[in-house]
């Protein structure tokens, strides 16, 4: 199944009546030959390795494989609960300790789902079980809401990338933190214009973001860049939901995300030598765990 | 990037931390120990690449042994790997290499002993997402993504024996998808790598090994 444009996820959705998930399931559905039960229920099992991930993250931190990080995704859920005054608020910031927690996880060498990537893999977690907690949204809801991120992400990964290696952080942490914010829309009822809005507006402000992991480690920056995303992710679903709309439509941004990515040098590009790889203290780590 | 679904973008399950270094590191393994028949005696590791540099930190080398042991993508045994490949009784040894140019930064290569003693190699890389290709195989090139069901087999390179084996393969209704023959000079030894769109029967693969100018056939399942 090719699916090129949010345009024709938009196109999708109205011709189907239906929100751009569920328009989803009926194409997957359709390429798979199988039914749309089928589908949901396989897409459910994702949802359940991720809420696994985000309570094995939160209950039982770990410090990672190479040492970096470990328990900041309990940190945080502890302090969302410390009766300290948030300044971005309990759902952004329980979202944000769910993502933590996941990408902890994966560090690990936990079991987790990627989404797009390993290295991404909090984002789209953290938002929608924060929405699945705020909204009492069941499981089979949450799977719909994971066929829109999948949507989302099929037409990033035809016009741009999904990979840290071609297209830098903005097409890893920034797809996901777009396919969240899209989900999250639908899941508050927003329209699929909307969704697509959430999407384009996510991307607009990660463009050009690099990835350059310290001791090539899937640690530092990820983790927090996971926290980006996810906090992101909810900030700008809250924009389109206001009515707030992109000059730039959703397809011209992911098109130049794209560009973007190809033109960014190699050392910014996954391979550990630019960025924040290189500072002295990532220099100075990357020796310390590999001698 | 052609065709996508939409477990692609929402997943595949599995144990951290990279989808390229643990994911594809896992297939690899599996392909490995596909190749060896069973669990080999002993096997040598090289890492070439970013599998060199990095390998201790992303847990490379326990998702390759994992493999090895037969250990999907998802299996969080792959940490206790290294313990388990000794209760098993697999020896193994990982050597950081510069297998040459023309290498896929993320090159592992197998140097297996098998139980009866034979020497088999394999050598693939992880390409990014999880995905795999296998370049070589007992230092044929080859090009094995694994995708498929496929069919390996040695042959000897004169006219009529590929007709004969896809014959065998028409008559258990068998299409196939892809196929690639490669040979290291005329007229000795040809290794065919086919790919089908189903399952092949054990029965079909013994036909195929009975035919006279075939060496060797492996039948090798979606890994």
């Amino acid at each position: 199944m090719v699916i090129g444009s949010v345009e024709t996820l938009i196109q999708l959705a109205h011709e189907n009546h239906s929100s751009i998930g569920l328009a989803m399931v009926k194409q997957e559905a359709a390429a798979k030959q199988c039914t749309e039960a089928e589908v949901l229920q396989q897409m459910n099992k994702n949802w359940q390795v991720m809420k696994e991930s985000i309570a094995t993250g939160i209950k039982t931190p770990q410090r990672s494989k190479g040492g970096l990080i470990g328990g900041e995704g309990r940190k945080v859920y502890d302090y969302c609960r410390s009766g300290e005054k948030l300044l971005s608020g309990s759902n952004v910031m329980e979202a944000v300790s769910y993502a933590l927690a996941v990408a902890e996880v994966n560090a690990t060498m936990g079991r987790i789902v990627a989404c797009p990537t390993a290295g991404s893999c909090g984002i789209v977690p953290g938002v929608l079980k924060k929405i699945q907690e705020l909204e009492q949204l069941t499981d089979e809801q949450i799977a719909v809401a994971l066929m829109t991120c999948a949507g989302f992400g099929m037409v990033i990964a035809y016009r741009a990338s999904v990979s840290g290696a071609v297209g830098g952080c903005q097409a890893e942490c920034g797809a996901a933190a777009a396919m969240a914010a899209a989900a999250a829309v639908e899941l508050r009822n927003g329209t699929p214009e909307q969704a697509g809005q959430a999407c384009a507006m996510v991307l607009k402000n990660v463009m050009g973001l690099v990835c350059d992991p310290v001791a090539g480690l899937v640690e530092v920056p990820c983790a927090k860049r996971n926290a980006l995303g996810a906090s992101l992710a909810m900030v700008m679903a809250d924009l389109a939901l206001a009515g707030v709309t992109s000059v730039i439509p959703a397809d011209e941004v992911i098109t130049a995300m794209g560009a973007v990515g190809r033109s960014l040098p190699d050392s910014l590009r996954e391979t550990a030598r630019g960025g924040l790889a290189v500072t002295p203290t990532g220099l100075k780590l990357h020796q310390k765990i590999f001698g | 990037m052609s065709e996508y679904s939409c477990f692609d973008i929402i997943g595949p399950v599995m144990v951290g931390p990279s989808s390229s270094h643990t994911a594809g590191a896992v297939r690899l393994g599996r392909f490995a120990r596909a190749i060896a028949g069973e669990l080999p005696q002993q096997v040598e590791i090289l890492l070439h690449g970013s599998f060199a540099k990095t390998y201790k930190g992303h847990g490379t080398d326990l998702a390759l042994l994992g493999g090895m042991l037969g250990m999907e993508t998802d299996d969080v045994r792959i940490r206790d790997s290294y313990r388990l490949a000794d209760e098993a009784g697999l020896r193994y040894q990982f050597v950081p290499a510069d297998l040459g140019d023309g290498y896929h930064a993320n090159t592992a290569k197998f140097v297996m002993t098998t139980a009866a003693g034979e020497t088999k190699t394999v050598v693939g890389c992880s390409v990014g997402g999880g995905k795999v290709l296998i370049t070589e195989l007992d230092g044929f090139p080859v090009e094995i993504e694994g995708m498929y069901p496929t069919i390996i087999d040695t042959h000897l390179d004169q006219p009529g024996v590929i007709h004969c084996i896809t014959g065998v393969l028409m008559a258990y209704q068998v299409n196939i998808a892809t196929m690639k023959v490669f040979r290291q000079e005329k007229h000795t030894v040809a290794y065919m790598v086919l790919e089908t769109d189903q399952e092949v029967t054990a029965e079909a693969i013994e036909k195929i090994a009975a035919l006279e100018p075939v060496l060797q056939v492996k039948f090798i399942k979606p890994f």
